[in-house]
């Protein structure tokens, strides 16, 4: 039941978005993102999104699966795209009382959602295609310069990757849970909300329980083995930015740059 | 009551780089009061198997028979099969939750509706029945030993009164004493109550004792299937299942492979022992 969830978890192929240095990476992703919001014509999308679909198809990452992951957000993007259709002013295409839909709203409705799907897209490839550990590693580093103004990089790195690890144990945990209780004939989806929140109490109590007794374990088990934070810590993999990378950046900026033009073009 | 399990097949997040295939054909029967040790090595799937037996999980194909009843058929009240076949999960300890021992045996009973006035007399049954001080029944479930714990939890399966009682690993992670206790417990339970029982282990030498039949998994398929004595005599094949038959069955069969006239069926040492000096006593006289 908890196994349907694939918004940002890791998808392993040995594609070479996946191979694609995890800086690079998640800086590309950070540029993409401001390319979609600086895009403001219908040519500039179609190029965003044949970028896209290219890096889909590039990851083999079954479609399918990225679909999915839209799932939980269609209910955000049905309301964004409502409130554009109806709340914006403009020439008037329908109107009924106190409704009305104007030309502007739908134009601006239709850019949104594609805007929407796009940026989903593009940070669930980053998701899907870095493995959880150098996703942190790659914001380590790209954070390291603001060491310089007392930011614990590393310390906030350790944390990502220590919540990132224990998300695919809690699920499993909540799921075992779930399954105990329903054994003795607790049922999670019947009655009124008030029910249904007085259920949830034999699975948040053990679940909460758990999840102390691993932090302190997890915390003992560091401290045995003197973790003692970011200083002169060398690391096993070193982060090397390769041809790929490079070719990636270029493809990123040439596309960049042609939505650029779209803009002032149109 | 029966289970009948046919052509069952389980296949994990299935349509994902993840799939895995973790019951793969099977065809099993349970008798009405047998207790049967279900066996195999980690992964082999015991846990998937059971389970389908309460509907927790959905077949990827195949069909369970609780009684008569296809439980996975349109139209059944899954939550009433849960009332028919009890079962505790490995480490049920983990689930407990209540502020007292007997708030948390009575969780189940209140979810079946279980009339007030029955509810104390139900839970003290239980609490004697998986050996629980009566007088832990008001403590934290939190402030128990590990073996309270379990026995609390178990006693919250117990209570509902269940035909079939099913456990995962029920002994996993306790001390020697603590596991015979918890066997000779559930033992208890199949002959007072005529439960059905199938019980889950990768030891054989606990379920050895105390199934009447053994039910042998590897990977996702019925390995073997039989009482005990002809489950053992195959010692060669369970080796290559990553299984070790009871050592002192071990030392017999190798024995009786010798020439000597040996009964088969003997798991304990207690046993072993007066066979051999009956064996010894023979050849003396
Ligand atoms: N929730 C799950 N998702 C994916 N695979 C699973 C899940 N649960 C179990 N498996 C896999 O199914 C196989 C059988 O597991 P399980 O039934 O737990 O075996 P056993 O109880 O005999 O140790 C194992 O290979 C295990 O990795
Ligand atoms: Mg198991």
């Amino acid at each position: 039941m908890l196994n349907d969830i694939t918004l940002g978890q890791f998808y392993p192929t040995n594609s070479i978005i996946h191979r694609l240095d995890p800086r690079m990476k998640i800086v590309l992703t950070v540029l993409l993102v401001v390319f979609l919001f600086v895009a403001d014509n219908l040519y500039g999308f179609i190029l965003m999104a044949a970028l896209c679909v290219l890096a889909v198809i590039v990851s083999t990452i079954p479609v399918g699966y990225i679909l999915r992951s839209f799932k939980p957000l269609l209910f955000i993007i049905f309301i964004t795209c409502m409130l554009n259709v109806f709340l914006t002013d403009g020439r008037i295409l329908w109107q009924y009382s106190f409704l009305k839909i104007t030309y502007e709203g739908v134009y601006l409705a239709v850019f949104m959602v594609i805007r929407l799907f796009l940026l989903i897209t593009v940070t669930n490839l980053l998701t899907l295609t870095t493995s959880p550990i150098l996703l942190t590693d790659g914001l380590e580093r790209l954070m390291s310069p603001l060491k310089k103004i007392k930011v614990p990089s590393h310390e906030i790195a350790m944390m990502m990757t220590i919540a990132l690890r224990f998300i695919p144990t809690l699920l499993e945990e909540t799921d075992k849970i779930i399954k105990a209780q329903s054994a003795r004939g607790a049922s999670f989806t019947s009655g009124n909300i008030f029910a249904r929140a007085k259920a949830m109490i034999p699975i948040l109590i053990p679940l909460f329980i758990s999840a102390f007794r691993r932090a302190d374990e997890l915390a003992l088990a560091m401290e045995c083995r003197c973790y003692s934070g970011g200083e002169n810590r060398t690391r096993m993999r070193r982060l090397k930015i390769q041809a790929r990378d490079i070719v990636a950046l270029l493809i990123s900026v040439v596309f960049g740059v042609a939505v650029l033009v779209t803009n002032t073009l149109f | 009551m029966k289970i009948e399990i046919k052509n069952l097949t389980h296949i994990y997040k299935q349509g994902t780089p993840f799939e895995k295939k973790a019951l793969d054909d099977i065809n099993l029967t349970v008798n009405d009061g047998e207790f049967v040790g279900l066996i195999g090595h980690t992964g082999s799937g015991k846990s998937t198997l059971i389970q389908h037996l309460n509907g927790l999980l959905k077949p990827s194909s195949g069909e369970v028979f609780i009684g008569e009843e296809n439980i996975f058929s349109k139209g059944v009240d899954l939550k009433e099969v849960r009332h028919k076949v009890g079962l505790v999960f490995q480490y049920p300890e983990y689930q407990l939750f209540e502020e007292t021992v007997y708030k948390d045996i009575a969780f189940g009973l209140k979810n079946y509706k279980v009339p007030e006035n029955e509810i104390e007399e139900k839970i003290k049954t239980a609490a004697r029945l998986v050996g629980l001080d009566e007088e832990l029944l008001q403590s934290s479930p939190f402030d128990l030993s590990g073996g309270q714990k379990r026995r609390a939890a178990l006693a919250g399966v117990v209570a509902m009164e269940p035909e079939i009682l099913i456990l995962d690993e029920p002994a996993a992670g306790l001390d020697p004493f603590g596991r015979e206790l918890i066997f000779r417990e559930i033992q208890n339970l199949h002959r007072e109550k005529k439960l059905t029982v199938i019980l889950v282990s990768h030891s054989m030498e606990d379920i050895a004792r105390f199934a009447d039949r053994i039910v042998v998994m590897h990977e996702g398929k019925v390995l073997m299937d039989g009482v005990p004595a002809e489950v053992f005599a195959k010692d060669e094949e369970l080796n290559n299942a990553g299984l070790d038959i009871p050592q002192v069955t071990r030392i017999l069969n190798s024995i009786r492979k010798m020439g000597y006239d040996i009964r088969d069926d003997i798991f304990t040492v207690e046993e072993a022992a007066r066979e051999l000096i009956k064996l010894t006593g023979e050849k003396n006289a």
